[in-house]
């Protein structure tokens, strides 16, 4: 809470939830994962973009800029991970959008992490990840916004 | 660089950026008014000569009653009739963690890759932003940056539809049929706020009696010059949203003309006026109230019977003046 001579004059009380945008891009039409993510990130009081299935890399990047998100997380079921991952970046990139904390959950054999990390997804869950590590992570990594 | 020009540097950036429609500085304004920062009241009363042009459009009614879909087929209609198209679709943010999910993108993927549109997510954030006063800021940085339309969707409770009333030029009820109850229990009050009457998921049984009992609500309604029109809509086909979109379109023209212009001009601002000073006033209460042990006395008093809810009500207000003229 501010100082009480602070929030009784007319100075702004600044309220600034993270705000992360979820996707589940690729054909396969399982979201149950992303609304689980989605949710534990709610009730940890954060605001959550949830886009749906199906989403191009270019309507994530879109998205993202036009909601001024600080985290993207994407949900990949299909195996296409490695064809997906470095497109959404370009996207992002052609956008300008070069400040925003990417990571990404569903199933991604280990051996392509450090790729997937490369590419610039900091964080990579797997299936049965306990969503309070994901909500550790976001409160632990996201960029501010001011 | 002194970080205070360094700040003013970067304001001017986003300001100069959204005027010529750069999409990322449109983005980053709305957060910073969303947030009530100090940037974001500078950049709106910066931005605020150059609002005016857009024709801001509240679609509002019970959750689920189909606001995404119709916004969607709106925003279709008017991007066929050339217009450009701005969207702050706000959710309600939960009560217990302050977090929400913000799904209304779902309903309007395709809007998505259209460069002509915008849409932006917000959450209601209780009572500390007020609704009106991050939607009506949102708005008038979409209006600045040059967009036509408009379109606020917000989930009507009591409260907000009033306020989405006052954000929004021209305001859309939306009820379904079949909510018989729903309707009968809008009171009078609630279709003054509203210009137009939208019966939604016209394709179910009950669509002709839901559009009678509005009929027989807005005649005893006040309203003024504008007499609300009850359309029926089949959102998730398309069906009735171009007629929707020339009904709303009668109301901009009716409120431009001549003849109406000044009085719906100073009634819109008188409401918008009020309605953030209402906002303030309650983030205040609650700021002061945080501080002080005033209330927790008073809790105490009122619990043990030992005085009325009322006058304990007045004291508060009372002290809470008191300590707001110090300042
Ligand atoms: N039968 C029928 N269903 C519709 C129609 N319009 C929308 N729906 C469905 O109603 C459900 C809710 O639609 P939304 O557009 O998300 O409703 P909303 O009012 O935005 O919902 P909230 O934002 O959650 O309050 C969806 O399943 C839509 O497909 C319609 O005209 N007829
Ligand atoms: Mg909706």
């Amino acid at each position: 809470m501010a100082s009480n001579e602070q929030s009784t004059s007319n100075a702004p009380v600044e309220i600034k939830p993270i705000r992360v945008l979820i996707a589940k891009p690729g054909l396969d039409g399982h979201d149950r994962g992303a609304k689980v993510v989605a949710r534990a990130l709610r009730d940890s009081g954060m605001e959550v973009v949830y886009t749906g299935i199906r989403q191009t890399p270019q309507m994530i990047a879109e998205a993202a800029l036009q909601e001024d998100v600080q985290v993207i997380g994407i949900s990949i079921l299909s195996g296409a991970h490695l064809g997906l991952f470095p497109r959404i970046v370009d996207e992002l990139n052609s956008r300008g959008i070069d400040d925003v904390l990417l990571f990404a959950g569903g199933i991604i054999p280990d051996e392509d992490i450090p790729t997937v990390e490369d590419i610039g997804f900091l964080g990579v869950f797997g299936p049965g990840t306990d969503t309070r590590d994901i909500i550790e992570f976001v409160r632990k990594n996201a960029p501010s916004r001011d | 660089m002194l970080q205070a020009e360094i700040n003013i540097l970067e304001l001017e950036a986003i300001i100069n950026g959204l005027r010529n429609g750069d999409r990322r500085s449109l983005a980053r304004a709305i957060t910073k008014v969303e947030s009530d920062s100090a940037d974001g009241r500078e950049i709106l009363r910066q931005i605020y000569p150059h609002t005016g042009r857009a024709h801001t459009i509240g679609i509002t009614g019970s959750a689920g009653a189909g606001k995404s879909t119709l916004v969607g087929a709106l925003a279709r209609v008017q991007r066929k009739r050339g217009k450009t198209v701005g969207i702050v679709a706000v959710d309600p943010s939960s009560p217990f963690s302050h977090g929400a999910i913000l799904g209304d993108r779902i309903r309007m993927q395709d809007l998505t890759s259209d460069d002509g549109v915008f849409l932006r997510s917000m959450a209601s954030r209780g009572n500390l932003g007020g609704l009106s006063e991050m939607a009506t800021g949102a708005a008038d940085l979409m209006d600045a940056a040059g967009l036509d339309v408009v379109l606020i969707e917000t989930v009507g409770a009591g409260q907000d539809e009033v306020e989405v009333a006052t954000a929004a030029q021209t305001t859309v009820l939306v009820a379904n049929p079949g909510a018989g109850d729903e309707v009968q229990s809008m009171k009078a009050g609630l279709m003054e706020i509203a210009q137009i009457m939208v019966v939604n998921k016209a394709d179910l049984v009950g669509a002709d009696t839901a559009v009678a009992q509005l009929k027989t609500l807005l005649a005893i309604a006040d309203h003024g010059s504008w007499i609300p029109p009850i359309l029926k809509t089949i959102a998730k086909t398309d069906e009735g949203i171009d007629m929707l979109a020339d009904e709303i379109q009668k109301h901009f023209d009716h409120m431009r003309s001549e003849e109406h212009f000044d009085v719906e001009r100073r009634n819109h601002v008188r409401g918008q006026i009020i309605d953030l000073t209402r906002a303030i006033l309650q983030r205040r209460l609650i700021a002061t109230t945080a501080n002080d042990s005033t209330l927790e006395t008073l809790i105490n008093q009122v619990a043990e019977r030992q005085r009325d809810p009322r006058s304990a009500a007045l004291e508060l207000a009372d002290v809470i003046s008191q300590k707001w003229s110090e300042y």
